[in-house]
């Protein structure tokens, strides 16, 4: 298929064309490029939500609750759920839909598992530009779901517009594990598996994790905590209200604008990036005419400061 | 541009609930640094090729132990023809006796691994499959 019917096959929301451009996209294909920029006009109409938090605290079951959930209320749904690849094959084992079965034949959802790849520069870039395929082919929601440990994961999630943070009992000092980075970008807080001992505990930490913050703001936002056992589906009509009233928030306050346009800026500078890369680079080694600068630069007889230079300058005048 | 991984899918069809050989075929394939897509046991060939087809996978691998490969396979491999998907290669495992293996290759199975198969036989007919074009020789 060649750009123009992926292109028309996105946007009449035909499966087979949505899986082939999230693959070109994924290897970031200059067909993927061009279908983009066609794409982009169809884009920016559905409701993108992060689902995050550690390992096992339920974010495939919880988000098979939400699509069913969605469902119901009649939208179309896009998941994309990102799980390690192995950093010593590369390879990896995509399990989440293994959790997401409650529609698995619907023709009204689409599930895409992703591995990181290792690629950790790219992976926001990528799921950035996977999400934006969901968009176009009419999802109205899209939720991007992904383990919350460690920058590259944090830097997908932050592609939402609204961020669930996942949180259960009993995983040790969990609100700790995540705090990094995690719990400032939650729009969201979910504890699940309420069920359990320990919930109460949980619950009073975010709490008074939240009451050491000083917002300036009148109107601003305070996450609102939802508890959920979605193992039985109990609590999801309310997370999803929690969602749908972050939502109104942002659009009344011009949250939300301002998170689209940072997430364009983001957008932009990753695409520099990859250009700037795949000028110097092909794959892990540097392109074949200047690899004569880092032989130089090994031997001392240039900084790598100099390496870059050069390529910069090269790449100026191409 | 990066070459991407291969990309597999590894289902159980039909009602059996010995999934072992499912998950050591899994692990194997991703130590061959292929990407495995896993969905749990008892999938209808509606979820199957419905997960077949979202995935954008190169490859389907069945396994069944509980004798009704004979239905099932065929019917997978109908379904992704039905699809447009006809260029997924489909292999299987299980319990497969040698006279049904050859039927299930007529019908576009394109190998059979019974028990006791190496698992770097089945790497291997993936990495030289005509569909990856001497990209792994």
């Amino acid at each position: 298929m060649d750009a123009a019917e992926l292109v028309e096959g996105v946007r009449a929301g035909k499966r087979r064309p949505v899986a082939r451009l999230l693959s070109l996209v994924e290897e970031n294909h200059p067909v993927a490029v061009e279908a983009l920029r066609e794409l982009h006009d169809a884009t920016g109409g559905a409701h993108v939500v992060g689902v995050t938090g550690s390992p096992g605290t339920g974010k495939s079951t919880l988000t098979d609750r939400l699509i069913e959930h969605y469902r119901r209320e009649g939208k179309r749904v896009g998941v994309i759920a990102v799980d390690p690849s192995s950093p010593f094959s590369g390879g990896a084992i995509l399990g989440d839909r293994i959790r997401m079965q409650s529609r698995s034949t619907d023709p009204g959802v689409f599930i895409r598992s992703v591995g990181t790849r290792g690629a950790l520069g790219g992976l926001s870039a990528s799921t950035a530009d996977a999400v934006k395929v969901l968009d176009a082919s009419g999802c109205d929601v899209v939720i991007v779901e992904t383990v919350g440990v460690g920058q590259a994961e944090v830097d997908v999630v932050r592609l939402a517009d609204t961020v669930c943070v996942v949180l259960v009992p009993n995983l040790g000092d969990d609100v700790q594990a995540v705090k990094a980075g995690v719990m400032e970008i939650a729009d969201v807080f979910v504890v699940n598996k309420a069920d359990l001992d320990g919930s109460d505990k949980v619950h009073a930490e975010v709490e008074a994790s939240m009451s050491l913050g000083h917002p300036d703001e009148d109107d601003f936002w305070w996450p609102p905590i939802v508890r959920t056992v979605a193992d039985r589906a109990t609590g999801v009509p309310e997370l999803a209200d929690a969602v749908a009233e972050h939502r109104a928030w942002a659009e009344r306050t011009g949250h939300w604008h301002t998170r689209r346009r940072q997430r364009l800026r983001r957008q932009v500078r990753d695409l520099l990036h990859r250009a700037v890369e795949r000028f110097a680079f092909s794959g892990q080694d540097p392109r074949d005419d200047f690899a004569p600068l880092f032989e130089a630069a090994q031997h001392g007889e240039s900084a790598p400061q100099d390496v870059a230079a050069r390529i910069l300058d090269a790449f100026k005048r191409s | 541009m990066t070459d991407r991984p291969i990309r597999v899918l590894v289902a159980k069809p039909g009602l059996d609930g010995h999934d072992r050989g499912a998950k050591v075929v899994a692990r194997a394939l991703r130590d061959a640094g292929f990407e495995v897509i896993y969905t749990g046991l008892r999938q209808t060939p509606q979820q199957i090729v419905s997960a077949a087809i979202q995935e954008d996978v190169d490859l389907v691998g069945l396994s069944c132990l509980s004798g009704a490969h004979n239905t099932l396979f065929p019917k997978i491999k109908q379904l992704l023809v039905d699809e447009g998907a006809e260029d997924v290669v489909v292999f299987g495992g299980g319990i497969i006796p040698d006279d049904d293996a050859t039927l299930l290759g007529e019908k576009g199975i394109e190998a059979v691994f019974g028990p006791g198969t190496d698992t770097r036989d089945i790497v291997t007919f993936i990495e030289k499959h005509p569909r990856f074009n001497g990209r792994f020789e």
